[in-house]
């Protein structure tokens, strides 16, 4: 038949590879490619450079995407599993980002902020820094799930409080690390040209996997994000399993401390992470899960994070002015929520039907 | 058109991934007749009331409506406001009223024809409604302080004040008990004398034959035809609703299953047992491969029992002996590693977690069970899955269809795998044939025969009186919350269940 080639692939498979979730960030991401591919093509390029220790890394702006996207893809981790078990989200944890590193710059520079040795082990720091992060993540937790308090409420509190904590950890001055070996963390490590964070972020992703696969967390967390009653009479305690994504999540903030800290070796308290929560949270909606919890793709909502880190890079390459960029992120991201949300799907399925049926029509013509 | 046709669906299509719901399907409403649709659960009978409410978009065929004015109209339905536009009303099983607002409010809501409200005027109307219906309510009551039956009739009163020419009411009476039927039935017959067009969706044989006019019959999705009730006997139709002959039914022992006690020790003795739910203090056992039930009246206290000893409500006292020996059972995770499974009453708030896949629905007890580190893999959970579909014969399209699109008695089934799975001990069935067809239903009950047989202790609880005495050896009868008679052996009549909780016999207390 020589019309066949107009016709749409097989429905079937089509239908079955658009219901697939993970459609939805790929896309995105795809867009961006093509994009950038037919404005300049010289955006994928990727070169071996010296930087200033004259190390040979790898420079470009996947590499600066996938460097920078870190912390956030990380943070998607744990959002994901609190939006799914809660149904809500976390907004503290750019908060908890500048407490965490501030509690980590105050165990390895001790009460002297220009101390020139480190008074103790970044290892311990780090470890010091996790437990931190987590007992926040369990103080928000347990405000969620034991005083019912609506997630976003719940940390509120601390979103509005943290920086101040941060500060104060640190006497509200500002510690510089003079060791090298900690800004390798945010960096580069010698003779590895891939920066460090990325494989940071690969080993949590790989982390999470493996947690995912040899546990049942991803199906009590989803059982109890979708109905709790029925969760409880299978033996499930929900609260503890809301608490757990929560005390996960502060995991993932301490992490991403540790890489936004090793940046640039010392904090910003103010500014340290800013809006990185509204990021988190957005990653986790472009990868289509939904905000009022249940089922969710973790792989998706790291596609998320790096299409926002893409979106990004994408504007800066353009040259668009720094104070813009958040109109012009809004815009393309409003365009992508729009286009992933429910009531837009079900047009498209009622098209794409219509379509097909039209085109059956024609081959039988 | 026919004469006297207020509504007419004729050649209707709708299919879903993998299913296909209705398939050419015609349906005519007269005008003042009450008209039963029927059918086994996956029939179709609900994707036509979705269809016929906007809630679903038909893919193929027409609806006609007869307007007010008396002429033909055909009309496209995309959402539930144009359905009621054209007259079209529904009161579903779940009331969809606001408990929180008064009677005249829930009548009122939504429908101000001006920005300001006059709340005596309205409560006036509201009144004469319910005093013209004869619903026997104040429209200053709050909604919820009201009993199902009430909110449930106030829900039509809405719908009569609207002016719905066709009135659908879907399973309106499964969570109401005989009085409250009575009522609601002089309620539809009322409508009925007005000129109100009523589809009746139920799946009680004998509601139908009371209060209807007409039937009509679909199975798998498609029209197995319309019929004068006077012309079709009940037999008739379970028949053509299941499309075999009832040797399937005639299974089931007709008298009361005979359990021998061989002086084996109970596999679960509780005393003294109460919980938050406000029960008075009960004693309770069962022997292996026992099937026992309570029964009593809607609110009696039945699933309170059950929900005490599977410690699914706050457990408040009591000692509890499993084998003989003492065990703590105050939540369900105790009661699941004791061996006991609970089939809740209420599938949609308690049993199914929606969204998640058949096969996931199926093992999520064993995986609690098995504990956070022991994740099946994804070979063994569809095997698991696979195993049980067959054996239970649930209908889905595959493994990873999300449960809630499946219907009522196939979701049910896939609880039921769920519980089995864990292979417990002794398994709690609270109303596990409620909204469900014949065939699922006789199914089950051969099922729970069936395990008693094998060794299985079974508690079960039905509001079909009938349905107890066919699978249960000893009936505990609740009245007011309270234990008030054990029945056994040639007690077990529907005279003697019926006397029980009435208080009329010398069996209680």
């Amino acid at each position: 038949m020589p019309n066949k080639k107009v016709l749409p692939p097989n429905a079937s498979a089509l239908a079955r590879i658009t219901r697939h979730q993970i459609i939805i960030p790929l896309a995105a991401l795809l867009l961006l490619a093509v994009f950038n591919l037919i404005n300049d093509p010289s955006f994928f390029s990727i070169s071996l450079k010296p930087n200033s220790n004259g190390d040979q890394i790898l420079s470009g702006n996947i590499i600066s995407i996938i460097d920078n996207g870190s912390e956030l893809a990380i943070l998607a981790l744990g959002m994901t599993l609190v939006t799914a078990a809660s149904g809500g989200q976390d907004i503290s944890v750019g908060a908890a980002i500048a407490i965490s590193g501030s509690v980590m710059l105050r165990v390895l520079c001790g009460a002297d902020a220009r101390a020139e040795t480190l008074q103790a082990p970044i290892i311990v720091a780090f470890l010091v820094a996790c437990l931190v992060s987590m007992a926040f993540g369990a103080f928000n937790g347990a405000l969620v799930a034991f005083f019912k308090i609506q997630p976003m409420v719940a940390t509120l509190i601390l979103f509005t409080a943290g920086r101040n904590i941060a500060s104060w950890i640190n006497n509200s001055q500002l510690p510089i690390v003079k060791e090298e070996s900690f800004s390798y963390f945010g960096n580069y490590i010698p003779g590895i040209p891939i920066p460090t964070p990325f494989i940071i972020a690969i080993v949590c992703f790989i982390i999470m996997f493996l947690v995912l696969k040899f546990t049942n967390l991803g199906l009590y967390v989803q059982s109890v994000g979708i109905n709790e009653k029925t969760s409880r009479l299978n033996g499930l305690n929900p609260e503890l399993i809301k608490l757990m994504t929560y005390v996960i999540l502060g995991l993932c903030v301490a992490v991403a401390a540790l890489i936004k800290v090793s940046r640039i070796s010392t904090i910003n308290y103010s500014v340290v992470a800013k809006d990185i929560e509204m990021d988190a949270i957005l990653a986790v909606a472009l990868g289509g899960n939904a905000l009022s919890g249940g089922k969710f793709s973790m792989a998706a909502s790291v596609i998320g994070a790096y299409v926002i880190q893409f979106l990004t890079t994408t504007l800066y390459a353009l040259e668009v002015n720094a104070a813009a960029l958040p109109a012009y992120k809004a815009v393309v991201v409003i365009l992508l929520v729009v286009m992933s949300s429910p009531a837009v799907k079900e047009k498209l399925a009622v098209v794409g039907k219509k379509f097909r049926k039209n085109g059956a029509a024609a081959e039988k013509a | 058109m026919r004469d006297k046709a207020i509504l007419e669906m004729r050649g209707i299509y709708k299919s879903f991934p993998g299913v296909k719901a209705l398939q050419n399907v015609d349906f005519t409403l007269c005008k003042g007749e009450i008209h039963a649709l029927m059918g086994e659960n996956g029939a179709g009978k609900s994707t036509l009331i979705k269809v016929l409410t906007g809630v679903h978009i038909k893919d193929e065929g027409n609806i006609f409506i007869r307007t007010e004015s008396g002429e033909e109209q055909e009309v496209q339905i995309h959402s539930p406001q144009e359905a009621q536009e054209n007259g079209i009303s529904t009161v579903y099983q779940e009331i969809s009223l606001c408990p929180n607002l008064s009677v005249a409010e829930n009548i009122y809501i939504g429908r101000g024809d001006s920005a300001f409200i006059s709340w005596r005027k309205m409560n006036k109307r509201a009144d004469e409604l319910l005093k013209s219906l004869g619903i026997d309510v104040k429209a200053t009551q709050q909604l919820a302080s009201c009993s199902i039956a009430v909110q449930q009739m106030v829900a039509i009163a809405r719908a009569v004040d609207m002016d719905c020419r066709v009135l659908i009411l879907d399973e309106p009476t499964s969570s109401l008990d005989d009085s409250e039927v009575k009522k609601l039935f002089g309620l539809m017959r009322q409508l009925k004398d007005r000129g109100v067009g009523i589809i009746f969706v139920t799946h009680f044989l004998d509601q139908v034959y009371e209060v209807c006019d007409k039937i009509t019959v679909l199975r798998d999705g498609t029209l197995v035809g319309e019929y004068e009730i006077e012309n079709l006997p009940r037999l008739q139709l379970v028949s053509k609703m299941l499309g075999k002959d009832l040797d399937d039914m005639a299974d089931i022992k007709e008298e009361a299953p005979v359990f021998e006690d061989k002086g084996a020790a109970p596999v679960y003795e509780g005393e003294g047992l109460c919980s938050s739910e406000g029960i008075k203090p009960f004693d309770f056992y069962i022997r292996p491969g026992e099937v026992n039930g309570f029964t009593g009246l809607l609110g009696s206290g039945r699933s309170e029992c059950v929900r005490t000893i599977f410690g699914a409500d706050k457990v408040t006292g009591g000692k509890v002996k499993m084998d003989g020996k003492e065990v703590r059972i105050t939540k369900p995770r105790e009661a699941m590693d004791n061996g006991i499974a609970y089939l809740p009453e209420d599938r949609k708030r308690d049993g199914i977690v929606g969204d998640l896949s058949v096969k996931d629905n199926i093992i999520l007890a064993l995986q609690v069970k098995t504990g956070f580190f022991k994740p099946f893999s994804k070979a063994k959970a569809t095997e698991f899955a696979n195993e049980y579909i067959k054996l239970l014969d649930i209908k889905t399209a595959s493994v990873n269809t999300p449960i809630k699109s499946l219907s009522g008695g196939n979701q049910q089934k896939v609880i039921l795998a769920r519980w089995l799975l864990t292979n417990p001990k002794y398994l709690i069935l609270d109303e596990p044939t409620r909204g469900i067809d014949i065939g699922t239903k006789t199914d089950i009950q051969k099922l729970v025969l069936k395990l008693a047989s094998e060794g299985m202790s079974v508690t079960f609880i039905s509001s079909e009186t009938d349905e107890m005495l066919r699978t249960c050896s000893r009936l505990l009868v609740m009245r007011d919350r309270r234990l008030v008679g054990e029945l056994t052996g040639d007690q077990l009549t529907q005279s003697a269940v019926m006397n029980t909780i009435a208080g009329g016999d010398k069996n209680a207390e």
